[in-house]
């Protein structure tokens, strides 16, 4: 071996085939020695699209001098599942069996961002039965709680604290208990159908979220406990991923991110939906613009949709989950039989014994849906990563035309670069852990 | 270098391949392979409630070259396919495969251009898993399913004779399309 | 339901269920037959089907707007908007004014507006569309400080325009949305980037480039975002295929969706 930069270089060589290069290992002493004498100490680093760290298949690409992060990209498409595509070859309603799929840790808010957007194509919006918006905001709001605990749970397993993360994990199950007995399902609910909801509660699961909700302000406090104060995550995650509101509205990064800002600005409170200008909640807001401000918005953030869901019970009155119209509610009344859910004995009886028009009706509805006037909408709703838009276009079938979700993981992750670069390796990690990123959500 | 290469023979062998699957069920090391919906559900196994520790697996590898279980957890893209594939040619022998979910089993109803139609066109698979997605309890079945499959494999001459008979089986199977009766 | 042959639905006049709209709007397709089977003879007797896809059509002044009331289908004619001069005449006044300050004319910059289910749509002639958008963000009347990104749209009926690139704007300051339409033909699939307003469309108008093959000149680096890098084709176009392939059961084969029988 003669010079060490010469034995380290790849040798081209001509072949038929084209160039070749030959690439032969060196003596890491003369590799490390090469380095210090060379000034040029710039490393591109690779993280992911499989790394433990990375929350889900996101790929980073740091260029690095040192410690120090000097340009940051997100490499982005590994999950990419062309739900948008495989809507425009399913029924409206067969719809939310796609959308809630895809951020899979916010699925009732696709669902009823896309519900929305369903409704005010139909113009429906001011038939969705009172019952039915109050379930709906319960449930989102539940789901905010399980997503904001997803967030600091694996957020603290990426910095290392494996408690935060048990913790976390231990009370979201508390959550997808609730779920499971309304819903039927864990995840990927498809609870929430354009014009109401695909059935009503169950008996006992309101006084399960009211034993759930005193449970959970006990729970709580042991975040507060365990993080707020905790010197060590505070040394982490303060003035780290720091973001101002210019920055924000540059990025459009919406949801903690800019309220992280000083910014209060949720579309809960600027354009309701859902009847959401009825509950009385606040906005927190810090002012730091960094991962710790955002982390303390999140707790907040959890205590105020405690609070919602609490009114929420208090507000269910009976009534019907489904708007009146029966050209566009599903037919089916659902009942638990002994093989699991399926259509009521009642209604079976009724549409195969006494009834060939309700058997038709069936069929058509289930087979063919119901059909949309032409035209185009955009509903977003507030969702716990930030403004979760749906723009949804209708050509007057029965099936979408174009679906496009605006999702905010997507648009909040354009930020990584401008929060990261000039930072510490480290910190990229708490800085991608404060936007919690949802790769399900940022491909689609 | 490893255990194969000093094996006995004959009904010795039986013995070691006995005690080489005791151990090796006892001491499955996961890769760390979320890719969406499932790996919440992977992530819920190894906390509290499920407690994966149950089966010495609560420690996920970062790193594939200390794996020898690879939990393809979620949808597998066109673009995610080689590196998957990558990853698992990295993990040393001998290594397993347990196919999470329905879109890794058969890409599940994400039949499209962007989903890769079953993990198994990409990498040989141990288990399948199906679900949407699956329960916890549903992940510990397979996990305990595949330490009984780690317990009973084979070695040396018996494993290669396992995997002629295996492809031998394979060759002679019907086409999907042609089997008749029930699913079993 | 009744047939979309039917243009109106004399017992259920104002609810939701007929697709067809009499015959105003904008004709952007049209579609044969029923149930998707085009291949061999009409046997379902519907193949003489013939209906045309209107989306809304242009809107007359005044546009209306939240507050007055007219969010849901209240005329339910594409004149939408409805009577009252409200926050959508507002935003098109201060539109009209700043553009003419600018030396543009804006009967020229703004192709036509539409308001449908209380949202206003501009549709903005694809030349335009930097300065319309500078002005939306910068003239303190109108203020429109966040794009929620770029949707694409291909319509392979609407000759001339088959691909649409839309953009929603919210105003934080004066809680206003509204919708900028751009159009492109297929031959000449460009529209400008709007990266240099706001810099939040970067991966918007990567994304849509990926999927429709738009392709917004001045992007600092327009590449396939979520496809790879080597991919063929733009996937989410309606000439496409959805790439579905049959699937296999014990004795049965079930077609992909994109290959079943649909109502069209």
């Amino acid at each position: 071996m003669s010079t060490p930069s010469e034995a380290s270089r790849a040798t081209p060589r001509e072949t038929t085939e084209g160039t070749v290069y030959t690439v032969t290992g060196g003596d890491w002493d003369e590799v490390a020695a090469g380095a210090a004498k060379s000034d040029d100490e710039r490393i591109i680093v690779n993280m992911g699209p499989q790394h433990p760290s990375t929350h889900g298949v996101l790929r980073l690409i740091l260029e690095i001098d040192g410690e120090t992060v000097t340009e940051a990209r997100c490499g982005i498409g590994y999950l990419h599942t062309g739900i948008e595509k495989n809507l425009e070859y399913r029924t409206w309603t067969q719809g939310t069996t796609f959308v809630t799929r895809m951020d899979y840790l916010t699925p009732f808010f696709n669902e009823t961002a896309y519900c929305l957007a369903v409704e005010k194509l139909l113009g429906i919006t001011d038939q969705v039965p009172d019952r039915a918006s109050v379930i709906r905001v319960m449930l989102m709001e539940l789901n905010r709680l399980s997503s904001h605990l997803v967030c600091i749970a694996t957020g603290g397993m990426e910095l290392g604290a494996t408690t935060i993360m048990i913790y976390g994990f231990r009370d979201r199950e508390l959550i997808l208990d609730i779920y499971e007995l309304i819903t039927g399902l864990r995840m990927n609910h498809a609870y929430i159908r354009p014009g109401g909801l695909a059935q009503d509660l169950p008996p006992g699961a309101v006084d399960q979220v009211r034993a759930f909700v005193k449970k959970m302000r006990r729970n709580i406090v042991e975040y507060d406990k365990l993080a707020t104060g905790n010197p060590v995550f505070k040394g982490r995650m303060e003035g780290i991923g720091y973001l101002d509101l210019a920055g924000c509205m540059a990025t459009g990064a919406t949801g903690p991110i800019v309220r992280s800002a000083g910014l209060p600005h949720d579309l809960r409170k600027t354009q309701p939906y859902c009847g959401y200008e009825n509950y009385d909640f606040e906005v927190p807001t810090a002012d730091t613009c960094d991962a710790y401000g955002r982390f303390l918005i999140r707790l907040e953030e959890m205590r105020q949709s405690l609070r919602i869901v609490e009114q929420c019970l208090d507000r269910l009155e009976p009534g019907p989950v489904m708007v009146a119209d029966k050209k566009i509610a599903w037919p089916a009344q659902l009942a638990l039989g002994p093989d699991g859910l399926g259509n009521s004995l009642d209604h079976i009886k009724k549409i195969m014994g006494t009834s060939m028009e309700a058997l038709i009706h069936h069929f058509k509805l289930v087979t063919e849906g119901f059909r949309v006037p032409p035209g185009q909408t955009y509903t977003a709703v507030e969702s716990p990563k930030g403004e979760l838009g749906v723009h949804a276009v209708s050509d007057g079938g029965t099936r979408p035309y174009r679906v496009h979700f605006r999702d905010p993981s997507f648009t909040n992750l354009q930020a990584m670069a401008a929060m990261c670069e000039g930072g510490q390796v480290a910190d990229v990690i708490v800085a991608v852990a404060s936007i919690d990123p949802v790769m399900g959500g940022v491909d689609r | 270098m490893g255990l194969e290469e000093k094996l006995p023979s004959g009904f010795l062998l039986t013995t070691v391949e006995q005690a080489a699957g005791w151990v090796r069920k006892a001491s499955v090391f996961p890769a760390t392979f979320g890719l969406a919906c499932c790996a919440i559900e992977m992530m819920t196994t190894g906390a509290g409630r499920y407690d994966l520790a149950r089966f010495g697996m609560e420690v996920f590898r970062g790193s594939p070259r200390q794996a020898d279980l690879m939990i393809v957890a979620g949808r597998v893209s066109q673009k995610m396919a080689p590196v998957l594939r990558q990853v698992y040619d990295q993990m040393p022998n001998p290594k397993w495969v347990i196919s999470m979910g329905v879109c890794a089993s058969s890409g599940g109803m994400f039949n499209n251009y962007a989903i890769v139609q079953g993990v198994d066109h990409i990498v040989p698979v141990d288990i399948y898993l199906p679900g949407c997605p699956p329960r916890p309890e549903m992940l510990l079945d397979a996990i305990l399913k595949l330490h009984q499959k780690i317990q009973s494999s084979k070695l040396g001459v018996n494993q290669v004779q396992a995997a002629h008979e295996a492809e031998e089986a394979a060759l002679k199977a019907l086409p999907l399309i042609e089997m008749k009766g029930l699913l079993q | 339901m009744s047939e979309p042959k039917n243009p109106e639905t004399p017992d259920r006049p104002d609810e939701a269920v007929p697709a067809q709209r009499a015959d105003t709007g904008e004709v952007i397709g049209t579609r044969h037959g029923m149930f998707g089977a085009n291949n061999g003879g009409d046997t379902s007797g519907y193949g003489g089907l013939v209906r045309s896809v209107r989306m809304p059509g242009a809107s007359a002044r005044p546009y209306g707007g939240p507050g007055d009331g007219g969010t849901s289908r209240s005329s339910g004619v594409e004149s939408g908007g409805g009577g009252a001069y409200g926050e959508f005449d507002e935003v098109a006044d201060e539109l009209e004014g700043a553009l003419d300050e600018q030396g543009l004319v804006p009967e020229n910059v703004i192709e036509k507006t539409v308001v449908d289910r209380g949202e206003i749509t501009f549709h903005i002639g694809r030349e335009y569309l930097p300065a319309v958008a500078r002005t939306l963000r910068d003239d303190p009347a109108l203020r429109f400080e966040l794009c929620t990104g770029v949707s694409g749209v291909h319509y392979p009926g609407d000759k001339g325009r088959e691909l649409h690139a839309v953009y929603h704007l919210r105003s934080i300051t004066h809680n206003r949305l509204i919708r900028l339409e751009v159009s492109a033909p297929d031959a000449d699939p460009h529209v400008p980037s709007l990266v240099g307003v706001y810099p939040t469309n970067d991966w918007h108008e990567r994304e849509t480039y990926d999927f429709f093959g738009l392709v917004f000149d001045g992007h600092p680096a327009l590449t396939r975002i979520m496809m790879p890098d080597d991919w063929q084709g733009f996937p989410q176009r309606k000439d496409y295929p959805l790439g579905g392939i049959p699937v296999e059961y014990k004795g049965a084969r079930i077609p992909a969706p994109d290959q079943r029988r649909s109502y069209t």
